[in-house]
């Protein structure tokens, strides 16, 4: 009987909390009231969270009359969310994503085109390299700016400094990176007993080896004279995977059992000496510097050079919703929580490399502790990632490339089979989007 | 011999049902360098709490943790209200319509969630039930029903018209027999489908996602994923923290209500 009365109460505050809760409030607001916008956050980190918090609450108090609330996303759900409000006319007025999700939501008319709102300030303190990972066709012919790019990152080399020390190798800077020849040969005097020189976490290699192919050029798509988008995979993409490809299985320096691994997996490996580097995004040394015991001493190196140091980059970016009933507000929102201090505040907080220039040379995200300095530096080797305006780039990637460059990395083809994989059915992919 | 075969056997899938949870508990004790070491360990060497009070610090997980229950109490016994007399009927009368609505109840059953969602969701838009806890509780017991009243037939189907008939003969109206003698019998189908019912509720994350907007309505599936990033990295402390916490209350109603699955169940050998 009790269960049945608890039960029954609970149904009661089940309809009254529903009927409470929120509502349809959204963003509108009466005259006098304050105007009122939703931010969806992908934030996630401690650090990341307290900051975007932080300045959402120091807006707030700055402004009574444009009042912000702090909704918290993730990542992995994210575009399943947005598209659902995006079609419903519900999406949040100021949106955390990143640049490759925005071409699809820019050409089917979800956001705001920003670029004569944006206020001058912000405009010059971000270089055009990341505006231009933001900048996409409007689905009508037109090119438009659909986000403010803020966080970028690129691949660094975190290194065990005791067997770097041991090993008597040369350390490099930012100056005078170590080049893949170097890399390679530092790999092998790394690789010891139980110790590998190098993990190359590949669970998912698509992006990784996209953006690093750009230190010899390789681009792996080309747009013709007819303005068709196809795929290449000449002797300049084929560089950088048939290097990591020796690592594995020619100098036997990189340990074939990393290859599954997602990127943080391998950790535990590095901070028993089982792995001496690991090539991955400088996001990772946030979990490095928490997860390391107190006696391991770790170093991050600048990115490798090939014929030159480029890598592809992708921002993550906030945009204004179409449907927002406030997009002047939400726009003055964002040139307050861009500027280069609150950008320096965010990039430390994800421990990614800040857009503004102006951040890029605060003292917090320039010191060498837990290798800031290297980290910051390295922004300036970042360009557009080649794929990020690719239409039908993600189905390429997830039907062709990854199971491709995963059968090519586990030594089940060669890479003339992997380049004729992923041109032969990528273009096949490729077509279907470009009729 | 086969009696001590009988309790390895048992006690081997016991552990295997308890593997996750134990894990998550050591976990949930475990600083960050000790998650990282290459040997995993059983017990903590220096368990700690900094992750309960990450949990709790950083989210609310109490409040989501409440408006999950409320939400999953009352989606429970929705479904169970408006699957039991359904049920009864789809397993009693007979006609050409039993057979569409059963027909119906298998194809609903076949549509892709993320097929459906976008109209859903203009569907509760429309009728102002966006963001509401409310709209949660259609949603899960809509997408319940279906499976809950596939259970409540069959458990329906179990109970022998001849009883219903003997009571017809004792005097009794067909409400009399559905509520004193049936029903009795019906107690482990209820049962079971409210468990069914109430977890599918309790767990359910893409409906909320979509029809929950603001912090202060989103239910705990909602709270658990900001512990995780992208690419499947996550903040694993505070992550197996909150985990732990969130399946407390499901233990909880099923300690409370296996007692009636268990009693329903020796009711219906006897009386059957």
């Amino acid at each position: 009987m009790r269960i049945k009365s608890a039960l029954a109460a609970a149904v009661v505050v089940a309809l009254a909390a529903g009927c409470g809760g929120g509502g349809d409030g959204g963003s509108s607001s009466a005259p006098d009231e304050p105007v009122k916008l939703d931010f969806l956050s992908l934030a996630w980190q401690k650090e990341s969270v307290a900051a975007n918090k932080q300045l959402v609450e120091e807006w707030n108090k700055a402004n009574p009359n444009i009042q912000v609330t702090y909704v918290q996303g993730s990542w992995d759900n994210v575009n399943d969310q947005l598209v659902t409000s995006f079609e419903g006319g519900d999406a949040p007025d100021v949106i955390h994503d990143d640049s490759p999700a925005l071409s699809g939501f820019a050409t089917k008319g979800y956001l705001l085109e920003l670029k004569d709102k944006l206020p001058a300030e912000l405009k010059s303190d971000i270089p055009q390299s990341a505006w231009d990972t933001v900048t996409f066709d409007d689905g009508k012919g037109a090119k438009g700016v659909y986000g403010v790019p803020f966080l970028q990152e690129s691949t660094v080399i975190i290194a065990n400094k005791k067997l770097l020390d041991a090993a008597k190798v040369r350390m490099p800077t930012p100056a005078e990176p170590w080049t893949w020849d170097e890399f390679a040969t530092i790999g092998k005097k790394l690789t010891k007993g139980d110790t590998y020189g190098v993990a190359w976490p590949m669970k998912s290699p698509v992006n990784k080896t996209l953006n690093l192919a750009l230190n010899f050029g390789g681009t792996f798509f080309q747009t013709g004279a007819d303005g068709k988008t196809t795929v290449k995979v000449g002797p300049q993409e084929k560089e950088v995977l048939q290097r990591i490809h020796d690592q594995l299985y020619k100098d036997k320096s990189a340990d074939t059992s990393a290859l599954g691994m997602g990127t943080a997996d391998p950790l535990p490996g590095f901070f028993a000496d089982k792995y001496a580097m690991l090539p991955v995004g400088v996001y990772l040394r946030q979990q490095v510097a928490e997860q390391a015991p107190d006696d391991f001493e770790w170093v991050t190196l600048p990115p490798l050079k090939g014929t030159g140091s480029e890598q592809g980059a992708v921002s993550q970016t906030l945009s204004v919703a179409a449907d927002s009933e406030h997009p002047d507000e939400a726009l003055k929102f964002i040139s307050f929580f861009l500027n280069g201090p609150n950008q320096a505040k965010l990039a430390k907080g994800d421990w990614l490399l800040p857009t503004s220039q102006q951040a890029a040379a605060d003292p917090a995200i320039t010191t060498e502790e837990n290798g800031w300095d290297v980290a910051t530096a390295s922004a300036k080797n970042l360009v557009v990632a080649p794929f990020l305006k690719v239409n039908g780039f993600d189905e390429w990637k997830s039907k062709v490339a990854t199971p491709a460059l995963q059968e090519y990395f586990a030594n089940k083809i060669s890479i003339d089979e992997v380049a004729k994989k992923l041109v032969e059915d990528g273009n096949e992919v490729l077509e279907r989007y470009q009729r | 011999m086969r009696r001590i075969s009988q309790y390895v056997a048992l006690l081997a899938y016991m552990v295997f049902l308890a593997f996750p949870l134990v894990w998550l508990l050591s976990t949930s004790l475990k600083t960050p360098q000790e998650m990282a070491g290459l040997d995993p360990t059983w017990i903590p060497a220096e368990p700690t709490l900094a992750n309960f009070a990450d949990a709790f610090g950083e989210q609310d997980l109490v409040g989501a943790g409440a408006r999950s229950l409320v939400v999953a109490l009352a989606s429970a016994l929705l479904t169970v209200t408006v699957a039991l007399p359904a049920s009864y009927a789809l397993a009693r009368y007979r006609g050409t319509l039993k057979q569409v609505a059963l027909g119906w109840v298998l194809v609903s059953q076949v549509f892709p969630f993320i097929l459906i969602i976008i109209p859903l969701f203009m569907v509760l838009r429309q009728l102002n039930l966006t963001n509401t806890l409310v709209g949660l509780v259609v949603v899960h017991v809509t997408f319940t029903l279906p499976f809950a009243l596939w259970m409540l037939q069959g458990y329906v189907r179990s109970v022998p018209r001849e009883l219903e008939e003997a009571a017809a003969v004792d005097g009794a109206g067909r409400m009399r027999a559905i509520v004193s003698v049936v029903a009795p019998l019906l107690a482990p189908g209820v049962v079971a489908t409210l468990l069914f019912s109430f977890i599918s509720s309790w767990n359910e994350f893409l409906f909320a996602l979509v029809v929950l907007k603001d912090p202060d309505v989103m239910t705990l599936p909602l709270t658990l994923v900001r512990f995780t990033g992208p690419e499947g990295v996550s903040r694993l402390g505070p992550l197996a923290a909150a985990s732990l916490m969130a399946t407390i209350p499901s233990l909880i109603f099923f300690a409370i209500i296996q007692r009636r699955l268990r009693s329903g169940l020796m009711a219906g050998a006897v009386k059957g």
